[in-house]
């Protein structure tokens, strides 16, 4: 293909997961992406509930150790809407350590120290917005999944300008929004505070139908999700062309290794992009993929497949 | 027991017409903005030209009140100008501060302007103490309007860890995510509040009765379905029917509005300043409605009388009330 | 609950007689009060921008007329049809006639009379949102804008007028005249 050398050299970030998964699971999906995904960067932690990370913060240490071994750049993700007082203590604690630390809430600006990145779920809608970023110290950011292509141009190109590596959103069912309420638990008549963790039983999230029957949004606890899967496997050489670095695959139950091969061998040049979405489709059977924020009229535009 | 301070009354003005009706309904403070997509109510036929602005904040400083200029979208990317200008803008008309979200926009202004008066929008989601000290700090924001996810005693703790100014939303439409943090409406539309300034926008609802039912869709997806009689909601997609496992219904909030009236005692308690009405796409009789009632509200609390009841029911979506977030309950 | 109730309806007398009536007098009064409406507050046509290109069917659903609302630029427009005559419309706005004079006076508020579904929309709703909003800045008083067309009579005529309007607003509840509020 005529543009794999360009695409070549853009890197695969894994984000950190944000559904609840038993213990075990997430472990062992760590264990493979660590031993067997072709990508260079993990993103672990708590993003959207902290309510769900006593369930494995004494286990992130060997998660991160394990990762390394396998060769893979770490980074601890820091939680989206920080509200309570132990939130944001653990989020300062989390800045205060060795590693490089992802800001998912603008409120961990006050205890970042240059070398940190942000998340997806920081709005970096303008070329002042990621000026102010990089003079603070930001050296990679996740625009936005919403942007339209013609705005991560222009500001994948104003973070070449200022040496920050830009990534955008690639794969995965899309952050929409965040709440003080959290959704799971009123879908089962529960409120936040007596939630028995009901997100726990839906690995990829809690599907939201319109009345018509139609597939639309996912409920992840505190967290609204697209229903459709964001995929940009078809969209490589325009990204790379804009300056795009490197491309965020979002953690999913199925073979998630599989989806960062499909990715790898895309960005090399070894597999056509409708050979390659074909393998994602397989991957994840009954989803719905899109790419309407990025090439669309609207987020929800699905891909032609 | 400390003295009774004057709450601020923030007031909504989506014409030249309603600003004039706000201010003389007794409203302390005006909020507007430029008809364009700088400012987070960017409806058709609504805000203000740069002409009509400078006459709205004269008539307003002739009559003792203040007009704030939001300009509360984040700047598209490579077109940064825009937005920089009608910052400078509202400063030459005299606007009594700016209402901004963009970081990047802050900082320009703390740069540029530094005299001009910074308040922090509700669309940045500043919602706790470190982030309202860190915009403190980075640009010199002298007011911030608080998320509405917040309880009570969450903004009475936040107000003890800060400097600035709080204001809070009293009445009016309710989000129930966190402001400016929001992409359900351009994931249906194509349109957001933060990139475009609408949210479920107009161009994109399509009302059709359906066997009795009277079925509002956005962008395609049908949000609601009302049987003849009951109340029809604007198809806002957080307030939509749907289906979420055994779940039917209004999955995420119903068709409510908030109405905090008869928490002003605390919420003045809690070191609020000022207190915001919601609303600038209402009408001249809305804006003369509201902004009334919580005069004699605000008024009534200042002299220690408890706060009059009121029936403004009938002008809210759903046509019922809630007092959201600020009790916990609601989460 | 809905505000139907409270929201007065026309009697189905005058309906009748208006129905048997000749509708040329009434669209030459529409004629030139829309043209007069629209020179003497130039800022509605520029409040609603590309939507001036629309054709909005204004529908008192108690009468057995319906004006038909071509707010061009270039030449305005209110038609007045029998029921059933109309032609093709881009948005509908529909309700009691003293529902949309109240909206016209500012008097009741346009969502608020959507919730209660006292009025329904239909077609281009950003359209209809965009006159909403126009006409709610003008701050229209309809008998001002007829006694406007008296030209030099006009003070002769008014003070009887307004008396008259006082009387019918207090026996119908339905806002004649704009609503009491600031001096524009």
């Amino acid at each position: 293909m005529s543009g794999a050398p360009m695409t070549k050299d853009m890197r695969l970030t894994v984000g950190p997961v944000l559904f609840n998964w038993p213990v075990e699971t997430w472990m062992d999906f760590y264990a493979r992406v660590a031993d067997e995904a072709p990508v260079d960067k993990v993103v672990v932690g708590e993003v959207v509930c902290s309510k769900r990370t006593p369930f494995y913060e004494d286990r992130i240490l060997e998660v991160v150790e394990r990762l390394q071994r396998g060769g893979k750049k770490v980074v601890l993700a820091s939680l989206g809407l920080l509200t309570t007082v132990r939130e944001r203590r653990a989020a300062a604690e989390l800045f205060a350590g060795e590693a490089a630390v992802e800001v998912n809430d603008l409120t961990a600006l006050a205890w970042a120290r240059p070398g940190f990145e942000v998340g997806p779920l920081v709005n970096v809608y303008s070329e002042g917005t990621l000026g102010f970023l990089a003079r603070k110290g930001a050296r990679s950011i996740c625009l936005p999944p919403e942007l339209p292509f013609a705005a991560v141009s222009a500001l994948a190109a104003a973070a070449a300008a200022v040496g920050v590596d830009a990534e955008v959103w690639a794969y995965g069912r899309i952050p929409l929004a965040m709440s003080a309420r959290c959704y799971h638990a009123r879908a089962h008549n529960l409120t936040k505070d007596s939630c028995q963790f009901v997100c726990g039983v839906d690995p990829d999230g809690l599907g939201v139908d319109t009345l018509d029957d139609e597939a639309f949004l996912t409920i992840n606890g505190v967290q609204t999700m697209s229903n459709s899967y964001c995929s940009v496997i078809g969209d490589l050489e325009a990204l790379a062309g804009a300056g795009v670095g490197a491309l965020r695959l979002s953690p999913h139950s199925g073979d998630f290794v599989e989806v960062a091969r499909a990715f790898r061998a895309a960005l090399d040049g070894d597999l056509a992009p409708e050979e390659a979405q074909r393998r994602l489709a397989e991957n994840a059977p009954g989803a719905q993929f899109s790419h309407g924020f990025l090439m669309g009229a609207a987020g929800a535009e699905l891909l032609g497949v | 027991m400390t003295m009774t301070k004057r709450l601020e009354l923030v007031c909504p003005a989506g014409t030249p017409a309603a600003l004039r009706t706000a201010v003389d309904a007794g409203a302390d403070t005006i909020y507007c903005g430029f008809a364009d997509e700088t400012n987070a109510r960017n409806f058709p036929g609504l805000n203000f030209s740069r002409d009509e602005m400078a006459a709205g904040i004269d008539y307003a400083h002739k009559r003792g009140a203040k007009v704030l200029v939001a300009i509360n979208t984040f700047p598209r990317a490579g077109a940064g100008d825009f937005w920089r200008k009608a910052v400078a803008d509202a400063e030459a008309r005299a606007a009594d501060a700016v209402i901004l979200a963009d970081i990047g926009l802050l900082a320009h202004v703390a740069d540029q302007h530094p005299k001009l008066r910074l308040h922090l929008s509700v669309q940045a989601a500043a919602a706790n103490a470190d982030a309202i000290n860190f915009y403190a700090r980075e640009f010199g924001v002298k007011r911030v309007v608080l998320p509405r996810v917040l309880t009570v005693q969450e903004i009475a703790a936040i107000n003890r860890e800060i400097d600035v100014e709080t204001e809070v939303f009293i009445f009016g439409g309710l989000c129930v995510m966190a402001e400016g943090r929001c992409s359900l409406s351009s994931y249906a539309t194509g349109k957001s509040p933060n990139m475009n300034g609408v949210c479920s926008p107009a161009s994109h609802v399509e009302y059709r009765e359906e066997g009795g039912d009277l079925a509002s869709r956005l962008g395609g997806f049908a949000i609601h379905r009302s049987p003849q009689g009951a109340p029809a909601p604007y198809p806002t997609l957080c307030k939509g029917c749907f289906r979420a496992g055994d779940h039917i219904g209004h999955v995420f909030e119903e068709p409510v509005s908030l109405d905090a009236a008869a928490l002003i005692p605390q919420l003045a308690d809690a070191g609020v300043v000022a207190l915001k009405i919601e609303g600038r796409q209402r009408s001249r009789a809305y804006t003369e409605a509201v902004v009334s009632s919580f005069r004699r509200a605000v008024d009534a609390h200042l002299a220690g009388r408890p706060i009059p009841a009121s029936d403004l029911r009938r002008l809210t979506e759903g046509q019922q009330t809630t007092a959201g977030a600020y009790r916990k309950t609601w989460r | 609950m809905s505000m139907l109730a409270g929201i007065p309806r026309f009697p189905v007398f005058g309906a009748r007689l208006m129905d048997a009536l000749p509708l040329a007098p009434l669209a030459l009064a529409s004629e030139r009060m829309v043209a007069s409406v629209v020179r003497r507050h130039p800022a509605l046509l520029a409040r609603l921008g590309a939507q001036t290109d629309k054709t909005f069917l204004l529908d008192a659903v108690d009468l057995p007329i319906l004006f038909v609302l071509r707010p061009r630029v270039s030449e305005p427009r209110l038609d007045v049809y029998r029921r059933g005559a109309e032609p093709a419309w881009d948005a509908r706005i529909a309700g009691p006639l003293a529902a949309l004079l109240g909206m016209v006076h500012g008097a009741l508020d346009g969502d608020a009379l959507f919730f209660s579904r006292d009025i329904v929309i239909e077609g281009d709703t950003e359209a209809v949102l965009a006159l909403r909003n126009a006409v709610d800045d003008a701050e229209l008083d309809l008998p001002a804008e007829a006694l406007a067309l008296l030209g030099p009579l006009e003070r002769f005529a008014e003070p009887p007028l307004r008396r008259a309007l006082r009387i019918a607003e207090r026996l119908t509840s339905v806002a004649l005249s704009r609503a009491p509020g600031h001096a524009s």
